[in-house]
């Protein structure tokens, strides 16, 4: 296949979340990287330069792309996380585009959850504010590996390099309270595109990369963990067939590091070990396996393994196995957190019920700081929280594992999620 | 590193494998959603690599409305017939005979929105608590609102302001009886993903979606095929054309393209410089700003 088509294939995949409020500049940014990189089409900038016009905008209202209910464009409001996607020959973005105000932990926890970039808009005449400490907490909360801050409307500061570096200097300020591991900043203007794709022709003293080089180029390959095998057994596929009378594989997604043909491996809970065996994606034989992908593992003995249980090689320092659990617990239910309530937890394919021990303390997220004394947990707070699990999980703490250190919390009346745990 | 890399195609085949596995573990009856096209093709592919050498361990629903291209229906099942898969077929038309369902009236009239009575009968006949579907947050606006596992309440209604938050890879499919669960295991794929994933894998399609000589009018703009299903109004004339479907749906609502695209790499040169998209010639789509979001609250797929 020529040129361009297999330079598609060669793509990588960046997920990245954006925070800001709707004065930020946000649709209007995600409205210009969807624009300059052609995924617009005309049949949508024709659908919503009729809508634009209807509810009486002079520029076409590029958040109108983003509002997909109607109810969110009745309000002029984002209610719900919307999913967006564009590529360039270099890589596929998805884009998990979070509201600014309603429910905005919630919403934001749930797109940071799964992203490798987190995009977060200040506005240049306003500087840091308390919305921008909010956003950083949460990326760094969720262990986003990159955060980028957008300084966003430079054109109406004069393009002012002090502006720029006085922005920076603030969020550094807090950075060092946070644990976000590589933050950038780029100094741009959504609506005119400075800097956005095309290099500014008005910030000469600017001499880093545009976002789009910057979400183009950022290295993703190691925010995986590559270190330690984590395999949570999804499904055991057993045929009985003539053809496979015998097989019995283990389906599931590799959640961290990887794992070769003939390696020992160590099955828990039983502690049983044995060797790999085989190692398939349907007929496509592999020699290894690693993360992301969901592979189906045979091994060389008949072990009894079942959903729920892990496969982690034996070389590797093997994962924490407690029923009690430390976690930072995003709630995100109108029903508060009930203290020695009891919830279903969910924690890679393993399912079990649990307690709340202890609240500890709930986060101010607009100050840092830890309040020990007001800890009734309400829709959208952040807290610290001991929970004693009926079973034992088989995990690692989220900040070397963000597959095996994560949970939610269901609640068992109205089976809703009410809770998103990130084990200390 | 670079060994321990994989291209986006793969890493959202990998997605969709963990969501299809994640639904056979957690639901006791899933139903896969199967209607000829393209998604729903690439959906089926990728539960049988989900579960190789084994069988796909669920069976297959296709909610006809009797308005297909013969194409569709033959590929149905030859596929079938090949991988040894049962695929339930749910006729609009028994709904249209028993009362349930009214067939709309006039030139434009179409089985699209009739298909949600059928769907919901078929699933409450045969007790699915699950059913998985090919739909794509790139599709339409309010699809992409969607989540991976989306609830429905008795009533198969999908309540697109009160949806459980979705983190991590971490799935919840709790439900009271009587309730069930849509699940979009393609969600993340885009039109061009498919189509290079169809390349990548060598996939087969209905020959519907490659160039072909056929007998089409246009309406609103839009050229459509001729079928004993279309009533042709007398202004309107019937011409041969070299066209192919970008999305195949029933024949009243699925607009042709004009195309000499006979082969994969020519379709995806043409996805890759097309200015509209791919819903563009899907008539149910346009009837109103919020067309989809209606139906699908009211349970459509």
């Amino acid at each position: 296949m020529s040129g361009k088509e297999s330079g598609y294939l060669d793509m990588e995949l960046l997920r990245f979340t954006t925070a800001g409020s709707v004065d930020d500049g946000k649709s209007t940014l995600i409205g210009r990287l969807l624009y300059d990189s052609k995924a617009i089409f005309e049949d949508q900038m024709e659908a919503i330069e009729r809508a634009s016009e209807r509810s009486g905008h002079e520029e076409v209202n590029l958040a109108l792309l983003t509002d997909g209910l109607r109810s969110e464009r009745e309000q002029g409001i984002t209610i719900d996380v919307a999913y967006r996607y564009f590529a360039t020959p270099k890589r596929k973005f998805i884009i998990a585009d979070t509201p600014g105000h309603i429910q905005y932990t919630r919403n934001m926890v749930t797109g940071a959850s799964t992203a490798n970039v987190a995009l977060i808009l200040v506005d240049a005449r306003h500087g840091v504010i308390e919305q921008t400490l909010r956003h950083a907490y949460i990326a760094s909360l969720l262990q986003i590996p990159h955060v980028l801050f957008c300084i966003n409307k430079m054109d109406l500061v004069d393009f002012s390099q002090d502006v720029f570096e006085k922005i920076k200097n603030d969020v550094d300020a807090i950075s060092s309270k946070l644990s976000v591991k590589d933050i950038r900043f780029v100094p741009i203007s959504a609506l005119k595109g400075d800097n956005v794709v095309d290099r500014s022709t008005k910030m000469p003293w600017y001499e880093g990369p545009t976002l789009m080089y910057l979400l183009e180029n950022i290295h993703i390959s190691s925010d995986i963990n590559h270190d330690v095998f984590r395999f949570p057994v999804q499904t055991v596929i057993r045929p009985q067939s003539k053809d496979w009378p015998d097989y019995r594989g283990y389906g599931g997604r590799v959640a961290s590091g990887s794992v070769k043909v003939g390696e020992e491996v160590t099955v828990l809970p039983s502690g049983f070990t044995s060797k790999v065996k085989s190692i398939n994606i349907m007929d496509e034989e592999l020699e290894f396996a690693f993360a992301p992908q969901s592979v189906a593992i045979t091994l060389e003995d008949d072990i009894d393994i079942s959903r729920g249980d892990m496969i982690v090689r034996s070389g590797d320092g093997g994962p924490q196995v407690s029923q009690d659990i430390e976690v930072m617990l995003c709630w995100f239910n109108e029903r508060k957190l009930q203290p020695k309530g009891k919830y279903m937890v969910r924690h890679t394919s393993a399912e079990g019920r649990c307690m709340v021990k202890d609240v500890h303390y709930r986060m101010n997220i607009n100050t840092l700081e830890k309040d020990t004394e007001n800890i009734e947990i309400c829709m959208n707070d952040i807290a610290r929280v001991s929970l004693r699990v009926t079973k034992p999980l088989f995990f690692d703490s989220y900040c070397n594992n963000r597959i095996t250190g994560s949970l939610i919390l269901v609640d068992e009346g109205t089976n809703e999620t009410v809770a998103a745990g990130m084990i200390i | 590193m670079d060994k321990y890399r994989i291209n986006h195609l793969k890493e959202l085949e990998a997605e969709s494998i963990f969501v299809i596995r994640e639904v056979a573990a957690q639901f006791e009856n899933p139903v896969m959603l199967f209607s000829g096209g393209k998604d729903s093709i690439v959906m089926f592919h990728l539960a049988r690599k989900a579960f190789w050498p084994a069988k796909v361990p669920f069976v297959l629903m296709h909610v006809d409305t009797g308005h297909n291209f013969p194409e569709t229906i033959d590929f149905r099942d030859k596929l079938m017939a090949e991988t040894g898969t049962k695929c339930i077929v749910e006729l609009v038309q028994d709904s249209i005979d028993s009362g349930r369902a009214v067939e709309e009236k006039g030139f434009n009239a179409s089985r699209n929105k009739l298909q949600t009575i059928t769907l919901l009968d078929g699933l409450e006949k045969h007790k699915f608590d699950a059913a998985m579907g090919g739909g794509r947050r790139d599709e339409e606006k309010a699809r992409a609102k969607e989540r991976f596992f989306s609830h429905r309440d008795e009533f198969g209604q999908w309540d697109p302001k009160n949806q459980r938050p979705e983190l991590w890879n971490i799935f919840n499919g709790k439900k009271n009886i009587g309730e069930h669960f849509r699940v979009f295991p393609i969600s993340n794929w885009t039109e061009m993903d498919v189509w290079q994933y169809i390349f990548m894998d060598g996939i087969e399609l209905p020959n519907l979606y490659f160039t072909h000589q056929r007998e089409v009018f246009m309406r609103d703009g839009q050229w459509m095929a001729v079928e004993p299903c279309m009533t042709l109004k007398p202004t309107e004339k019937i011409e041969v054309k070299h066209v192919r479907c970008r999305t195949i749906g029933d024949v009243t609502c699925t607009g042709l393209t004009l195309s000499e695209a006979n082969s994969l790499e020519d379709i995806i040169q043409e996805v890759a410089s097309t200015r509209t998209t791919e819903r563009g010639g899907r008539s149910d789509d346009k009837r109103s700003e919020s067309a989809m979001e209606d139906r699908k609250r009211e349970g459509y797929f």
